[in-house]
């Protein structure tokens, strides 16, 4: 579904990403692992479309993205929950969703929105307060939503349990493996390396801009790479 | 009181067209961080839209619709033409490129149209003034004042109320954020311009209908004090732009009606001191913009 094949990507002189190469196959979820700075989020927003990529190419079902604006990407059904998750904090949980449902025609968006406020009761409640108000792992969940809710073919997620309670971090994870079950595409970053490896098939461990190591978690699991990116996150 | 309430209206009257003014700036600065100093142009060319258009005869109603289309149409066209490409630049390179559209459209009224200011008359109906009891009112200012609400009003509903409203208020949060949704950019930059454009277009339509003429040099000063108001009011924020708006067409109507005469040669600089005093207060502005900055 997804082929990076030996991307570059640089911030002015400093290369960031030096020739990564990764796929994600249909209804898999990959997660890349790596230290901060290894090049985790550059390789997920050049992807988006979002970093200018200096070279290397992105297929995406087939067809290059390489250099295609972010919007066009998105439209093809990729959908990005970013680090951070950067939800319109001055507009309310439904104004957020809107923006997202924008680009589905109307009567499947209510639909869309329909199985997304059951699958998320919380944001249900928090319609109509302003996403700011929300606690972190509420912000995570809408920043999800948001991603889901015009029915991507592959949902980028980065960090997502970053600076979450313990509880909140479990339900995030319980909601990737839900979203796998339903037969999801994922590709994750998370500095949270055991719980990602239990959700994810595969892993690609980064380590200064490079693929470090790849392969089915169940041969990443002991291996010596994988605890250094795990000590270093 | 008469004076008062009279000096009142005025204030309003020349407030809402600073608070037009300034809201199509902050509209423009929230999303794409440009201080458009072209802005005095767009109202420029909606002021010679409603010359050229009552030259030709058009109804005055109609050639006031022309003078707010042409706005639109020239600030869009300014962003396709110069700003587009400087998308993403810092904030100086825009201002620079922005000076740069300001000068060459300024010569080309000067060299295309005529250096001399061009007369527009109105009819009485428009110029004359209204008693209501001991107070007299000049219909022009209760022209200005409403249609002045109406378009903050309009602006209001279609900033809360669709979803194009919502894709610019978060626009101005997180550009790069609405792209990751599948919102396009171009067209809520586009439609950023628009309204902005039509805002400057209104202002014009009530500037030049006050005025009763044109020149290439129209847009400077109500631009100039509408910068002013975007600054008090808190650069980037809207309902600030408004209310910055207000505020200097008040200090500056009432500094004009009760200072003595003496000091009326400084009216300009009493306003500016009176801005800088509320800035030592509130150096964020009035109603500081709450947006989170990526870049």
């Amino acid at each position: 579904m997804l082929e990076v094949r030996d991307l570059k990507v640089s911030y002015g002189p400093v290369q960031a990403v030096r020739g990564v190469s990764l796929h994600v196959r249909a209804g898999e979820v990959v997660a890349l692992l790596g230290a901060n700075g290894a090049g985790k989020t550059t390789t997920l927003m050049a992807i988006a479309g979002l970093r200018r990529v200096t070279s290397g190419t992105i297929t995406f079902e087939g067809s290059a993205i390489t250099g295609t604006p972010p919007e066009d990407i998105v439209r093809a059904g990729v959908g990005v929950a970013p680090e951070g998750r950067r939800i319109f904090a001055s507009l309310t949980v439904a104004e957020n969703l809107q923006l997202a449902a924008a680009i589905v025609p109307p009567d499947a968006a209510v639909e869309r929105r329909q199985a997304l406020l059951e699958r998320f009761p919380i944001l249900g409640e928090r319609y109509h307060q302003r996403a700011g108000l929300l606690s972190g792992g509420e912000q995570q969940m809408l920043a999800i939503a948001r991603a889901l809710l015009p029915g991507p073919k592959l949902l980028m997620v980065d960090e997502p349990s970053l600076g979450l309670a313990p509880q909140m971090v479990d339900s995030v994870f319980d909601l990737l493996a839900k979203l796998k079950a339903d037969g999801t595409t994922i590709l994750l970053v998370e500095q949270n390396v055991p719980r990602a490896l239990e959700v994810a098939d595969h892993g690609v461990v980064l380590a200064s801009g490079q693929v470090a190591l790849a392969g089915p978690v169940a041969d990443l699991a002991g291996s010596e790479s994988v605890r250094a990116a795990y000590l270093a996150a | 009181m008469d004076t008062l309430v009279q000096q009142t209206v005025n204030a309003l009257s020349l407030g809402g067209i600073y608070a037009l003014l300034a809201l199509g700036l902050a509209i423009v600065f929230s999303i794409v961080r440009l201080i458009n100093f072209a802005h005095g142009e767009i109202m420029t060319v909606g002021g010679y839209g409603v010359f050229v258009a009552l030259a030709t005869g058009t109804p005055v109603l109609a050639a006031m619709a022309v003078g707010v289309g042409v706005a639109i149409v020239a600030a869009v066209l300014m962003e396709r033409v110069a700003f587009r490409a400087m998308r993403g630049a810092s904030v100086v390179t825009l201002l620079i490129t922005s000076f740069a559209v300001s000068e060459l459209l300024k010569v080309l009224f000067q060299n295309g149209i005529s250096a001399r200011p061009k007369p527009i008359s109105l009819p009485q109906t428009i110029t004359g003034t209204i008693q209501v009891g001991e107070i007299t009112i000049s219909t022009m200012s209760v022209i200005s004042i409403t249609v002045t609400l109406l378009s903050l009003l309009a602006l209001t509903i279609v900033l809360r109320r669709t979803t194009m409203g919502v894709a610019m208020r978060a626009a101005a949060e997180d550009f790069d954020m609405l792209r990751l949704l599948g919102v396009r950019a171009n067209t809520v930059v586009m439609t950023a311009f628009a309204a902005s454009g039509l805002l400057a277009g209104v202002a014009a339509v009530i500037w030049t209908a006050q005025r009763g003429s044109v020149d290439p040099l129209m847009g400077f000063f109500p631009v100039l004090k509408a910068f002013i108001s975007t600054v008090l009011g808190g650069l980037g924020s809207l309902p600030g732009a408004v209310l910055g708006g207000f505020v200097v067409g008040a200090i500056e109507v009432f500094s004009q009606a009760f200072l003595p005469t003496a000091l009326a040669p400084y009216r300009d600089a009493v306003v500016l001191t009176a801005v800088i005093a509320i800035l030592l207060v509130r150096p964020e502005g009035l109603i500081p913009a709450a947006q989170t900055d990526r870049s």
